[in-house]
């Protein structure tokens, strides 16, 4: 076994980007996810890797300082949670647009507006369905553990870099200020210059040497019929990546008769409510998407052979609820339990929603 | 195994270290832990609560509605968990400042003069071992060289030499826990 420790989410989310070989973080604090660039900043890799952390002046200028990195082939990433992420959504729009590569953390809690600190999962629209203008789609990984929130941050690089796009980790207060088990990865060291023009020669801006072609990073394209070949070639990645990228979990799910839909930390409360409705004799599994996009469409249609009703589980008032229902397609029925405000739900209760709205009793 | 434990009390208890503690025993026995605090407006306010769950397989929520063990260390956490012990569980409290004593009988209950101790221990920062060794007195989930190990892992270097204090008020704790119910 390699390096297990009891740690943070969020202390982890900064432990897994210097072992990965990120190149550079910039933030700003937000309460529930301050401890990652404490972390980073009590960690020092820019002694150990080389690996700048900077905290900048707001969020935009932390998400443009992640434009400017990421422009020169860079693995760099930001964190914060809801409100300092609404203020992210153009600089990450432009990275969409300029196809850049690189990570954005969203420790989501209670919203609309500066909301509360505590818990939650609103911030699923935002995340999936373009919270920024234009038509484009961030790679969206939920971490439903603290081993996850390790492990994604080095795959949500892999992923942004493959499709040469900004990915998302949306995790949450819970999964973010707990503690669990983890074991660390392996230290991978940082690309040199030379595997940064061999990964990304085509594109990222190192610097014109004479007789090479001019690199530009540029979202801008005035022409309207470049444009939409453009918005076509980002179709065509979008679709590949929900060809090639679906990931989820299905748990107790051979002989369901029901159905919970549930990611991040709402899909371990419905792991406990799967147990808890077990013993009670009605046969309920989880489908858990581990990518929002891409979503597992196809899994949740494939159980609908035998599934004889679905309860969304979120932190919110009913937001991946409507993935779900697309889903179905009104096959069964998709009925939908939250709470909200930063209130996080219990098992029991998620079993009582069960037995109400979908076993109608 | 499973045991999902509670444990709360007010701000500067050592709660949530005490906690973190035993999350760390349980990993020294390769067991899967979580720790989830309370955290925020709540702890601001002056109380502090942690859920602590060792379990041999995969951890299903790491928050919970009820408790196998509720380590209950004032009486507005006396007031909020109470009720949320699983029937059959158990329930540790220091009786020091606690004016509604239980009154369950389908739990086990078991009081440590936690506080007092730890002023004869000359040192009140030993109040959270004290109540730790109460608890592995009645539920022995993991073995004192884990917490021993558990102690060495979340306590930084500097501290290390506090170790022998703390396994004393472990001794101390485990010496002094009374039964008053048990099922």
């Amino acid at each position: 076994m390699g390096d297990v420790r009891l740690m943070k989410g969020n202390e982890v989310i900064a432990e897994a980007a210097i072992r990965c070989g990120c190149d550079g973080y910039f933030g700003y604090p937000i309460t529930p996810q301050s401890e990652v660039m404490e972390t980073l900043m009590i960690r020092k890799p820019q002694e150990e890797t080389g690996m700048v952390v900077l905290q900048a002046e707001s969020e935009v200028a932390a998400i443009n300082m992640v434009y400017g990195g990421a422009s020169c082939g860079k693995k760099v990433m930001t964190s914060s949670s809801s409100p300092g992420v609404s203020l992210k959504q153009e600089g990450i729009t432009y990275l969409a647009g300029a196809e850049l590569p690189a990570l954005i953390v969203n420790i989501v809690r209670g919203g609309p507006g500066l909301g509360t600190i505590q818990p939650a999962q609103s911030d699923y629209f935002q995340a999936v369905k373009g919270g920024g203008h234009g038509d484009y789609k961030l790679i969206v990984l939920a971490p439903a553990s603290v081993q996850e929130m390790n492990d994604f941050v080095d795959l949500s690089f892999e992923l942004a870099f493959k499709y040469l796009n900004p990915a998302m980790i949306l995790s949450d207060g819970v999964i973010g200020q707990m503690m669990e088990k983890v074991e660390l990865s392996e230290y991978k060291p940082r690309w040199t210059a030379e595997e940064i023009e061999k990964i990304s020669g085509s594109w990222a801006t190192t610097g014109k040497t004479p007789g090479a072609q001019r690199r530009i990073s540029t979202s801008l394209d005035l022409d309207s019929a470049k444009q939409e070949i453009f918005n076509h070639k980002l179709q065509a990645k979008y679709r590949a990546m929900e060809e090639n990228e679906v990931r989820f979990e299905k748990i107790a799910c051979d002989d369901a008769e029901y159905l919970f839909v549930a990611y991040g930390s709402s899909a371990r409360i419905c792991q406990k409510a799967v147990e808890q409705a077990r013993e009670k004799g009605i046969k309920v599994g989880l489908l858990r998407p581990i990518t929002l996009f891409p979503y597992p469409t196809k899994a949740i249609q494939e159980m609908l052979k035998n599934v004889k009703g679905i309860l969304a589980v979120e932190m919110s008032a009913g937001q991946m609820v409507e993935d779900v229902r697309l889903a179905v397609n009104g096959k069964v029925p998709v009925e939908h339990f939250g709470r909200y405000g930063g209130i996080i739900p219990t098992p029991e209760e998620v079993v009582e929603a069960l037995e109400q709205k979908i076993l109608g009793k | 195994m499973t045991e999902e434990i509670i444990i709360a009390g007010f701000g500067g208890q050592g709660v949530l270290s005490m906690g973190k503690i035993l999350a760390y025993s349980g990993i020294m026995q390769n067991q899967e832990v979580s720790w989830m605090p309370s955290y925020g407006p709540e702890m601001r306010g002056g109380t502090a609560n942690v859920t602590v769950i060792l379990s041999d397989d995969r951890i299903s929520s790491p928050v919970l509605k009820k408790f196998d063990t509720a380590i209950i260390l004032n009486q507005q956490s006396m007031d909020k968990f109470v009720n949320e012990v699983k029937p059959g569980g158990t329930l540790l409290y220091d009786p020091n400042g606690i004016t509604h004593h239980p009154e369950r009988r389908d739990i086990n209950i078991y009081r440590i003069p936690g506080a007092a101790l730890a002023v004869e221990m000359g040192n009140p920062q030993t109040f959270n071992m004290i109540i730790m060794g109460g608890f592995l007195k009645i539920k022995p989930i993991v073995l004192l060289e884990n917490v021993k190990k558990g102690l060495e892992k979340s306590l930084p270097e500097r501290h290390h030499k506090l170790i022998p204090l703390n396994i004393q008020a472990i001794q101390k704790g485990s010496d002094s826990v009374e039964t008053v119910h048990t099922v």
